[in-house]
């Protein structure tokens, strides 16, 4: 773990984008110490002001300070993110592995599931999910993890596939191993570390996703602060003040490049071979 | 290639028909009721029982995924609960937008991005190359949809250089135009540095191969080997990666579409979700499905032509 942090922080990149993610996460984490007002304390009198002393990125149509939504945004932007891709990366581990290594039409039929759900479009798909369910941020996860699954499931199966025909598992299988011990003993660990790499490049993603959605009005409800909504209010008040635009877009922007080159360089210290491939 | 070309376009056709069923299926599992959803929370229970009457929900399950198919064949894909048009009509009339849209913000990506790549890669680890990396590297990661409120706010609403809403006069090509630029702008930021990324790898891995060195052995001028020899390989992949893109461009459409109050399918999709207009919602989103497995399946047989060993994957 040191030995991989230590090869990250050896590229400007990988320093730049681990800096980026500690940034954004200590101050998620610590939000509720470090923000200067609660976020969603209505200060009508303060309302629209631009950045100042007291309000360090300035104050919304309701007053509340920017800084302080902002800072708590990042708790649901990371909360949903890792929310929804452990339980994408757990599921499409099962998955993965169901259609490596079982039969074939197993594999068929799965392979058929993921190509099923990749084809509709992300944000289309959330929608008419949205349209019958009802906005909130836990039909966001669920839209999120069942549009996750297939990549890591795909992932697992091409590597359960290639593993498996290795000799020292056919040699387990000759000495009588059950299934369930080959996977989870021999197979699991061999995956783990490439699906570790997808994820954390994966984060910008689902932030991106959710932010977006937020900003339709389809995840958080108000007057939960999340990025998304942040940039809602500052689309709304686009002729008036752009400060909630900038307060709501600078850690998204932050985030996604922190997580990018933090993945890029994971990456490459993992798998070197990938390196030509952007 | 004929046995791989009758395969694939198969599997997009089931495939479309299992996400059809999928889709279907969701509307009837998910607990609610479409008709009340529809007809929001002061529906008399009479009100809800004539709407589902309209909409075919007091058949039996297997029936009524039956009609569906069967209407879906005859290009019907309901009608309209608020203005009682068919939903093909609406869809189909949005359409044309949105792809129009797409389809600029590619070529606009392509224009920068690929001479971006392509410079680059021939100056490598130059201070220009490390910058269009950075550069490139942020243009991805930044949402679509905020690039198009910055867009807004900075070029729409500060500069008024551009306008900020709409989609221009019908009969108007110029001022279309003029209200095409932010929204292209939006959505190929991102793909500007994709397709740089792209483009640069890619023709680094081509200027090491044989005919490139056999080429240049032979005396050709290096802009002969670049342009005539090099750059054809190299932007190859760009047409898979625009294929399966589909769905990341459909669905920054959407976002784009709505920060600029454009008309589109994404529009569309938002506004009959905001309405509650169930019908046309499932048929928005059932052609752009079908938009996205259209163009998988062909960037798929694009690739298997061009590249033979492709083809023995499926």
């Amino acid at each position: 773990m040191i030995a991989i942090l230590r090869r990250v922080i050896k590229e400007p990149t990988g320093l730049f984008g681990l800096l980026l993610v500690t940034l954004i996460v200590v101050s998620a984490l610590l939000a509720g110490v470090v923000a200067p007002y609660d976020p969603i304390a209505l200060n009508i009198p303060d309302r629209l002001q631009s950045p100042s002393q007291a309000h360090l990125l300035g104050t919304d149509q309701l007053g509340r300070d920017l800084f302080s939504r902002v800072l708590h945004g990042g708790r649901v932007a990371l909360g949903v993110a890792l929310t929804a891709i452990g339980v994408a990366l757990a599921v499409g581990i099962v998955l993965g592995m169901l259609a490596g290594f079982g039969p074939r039409w197993l594999d068929k039929a799965i392979l058929l599931l993921f190509d099923t759900i990749r084809s509709f479009p992300t944000v289309m798909f959330a929608l008419a999910t949205v349209a019958l369910v009802g906005p909130s941020l836990q039909t966001v996860i669920a839209v999120i993890i069942v549009t996750t699954i297939p990549t890591y499931g795909r992932v697992v199966r091409t590597q359960t596939l290639s593993i498996k025909s290795n000799e020292f598992i056919k040699a387990e299988q000759v000495m009588g191993a059950k299934t369930t011990r080959i996977l989870g003993l021999h197979i699991l660990p061999n995956i783990v570390g490439p699906l570790m790499i997808l994820a954390s490049m994966d984060i910008p993603t689902v932030i991106a996703l959710e932010a977006g959605l937020s900003f339709l009005g389809m995840g958080v409800k108000p007057p939960t602060p999340s990025w998304g909504s942040i940039l809602n209010d500052g689309f709304s008040l686009i002729r008036v003040t752009p400060w909630p635009i900038i307060a709501g877009s600078v850690p998204l922007i932050l985030i996604t490049l922190g997580f990018t080159y933090l993945g890029e360089s994971l990456r490459d210290f993992i798998d070197p071979k990938l390196r030509k491939s952007f | 290639m004929l046995l791989y070309i009758v395969k694939r376009t198969a599997l997009g056709v089931v495939i479309v028909l299992l996400a059809v069923a999928l889709l279907f299926c969701m509307i009837h599992l998910i607990p609610g009721d479409p008709a009340r959803i529809i007809l929001g929370p002061r529906a008399t229970p009479e009100l809800i029982a004539a709407m589902s009457v309209r909409l075919g929900l007091d058949l039996p399950f297997p029936v009524q995924i039956a009609r569906f198919f069967a209407n879906l064949l005859r290009g019907d894909l309901g009608m309209d609960v608020i203005t009682n048009r068919p939903v093909v009509e609406i869809v189909l009339g949005q359409l044309p937008y949105t792809l129009w849209l797409i389809f600029l913000s590619i070529v606009f990506a392509g224009l920068i991005g690929i001479p971006l790549g392509c410079y680059s890669a021939l100056h490598r680890n130059t201070l220009f190359d490390r910058i269009s990396g950075f550069v490139s590297v942020s243009f991805i990661t930044t949402p679509s949809f905020v690039v198009a409120l910055y867009a807004l706010l900075i070029f729409a609403v500060a500069l008024k250089w551009f306008p900020a809403v709409g989609a221009g006069d019908k009969g108007d090509l110029l001022d279309q135009a003029v209200h095409l630029v932010l929204p292209v702008f939006s959505i190929g930021l991102a793909w500007v540095g994709y397709l740089a990324r792209l483009v640069r790898a890619s023709m680094l891995e081509v200027m090491q191969e044989s005919h490139i060195r056999t080429a240049r052995a032979f005396g050709l001028s290096e802009r002969r080997v670049i342009y005539h020899y090099a750059l054809k390989l190299a932007i190859l992949p760009t047409v898979s990666v625009i294929g399966v893109g589909m769905g990341f461009l459909l669905s920054s459409a959407l976002l784009t579409e709505i920060v600029f109050a454009r008309p589109g399918i994404g529009k569309l999709i938002y506004d009959s979700v905001i309405t509650r207009n169930y019908p046309v919602v499932m048929g928005s989103v059932l052609v752009s499905t079908i938009l996205f497995v259209f163009s998988t399946t062909m960037s798929d047989l694009i690739n298997a032509w061009l590249d033979p060993r492709t083809r023995k994957t499926l």
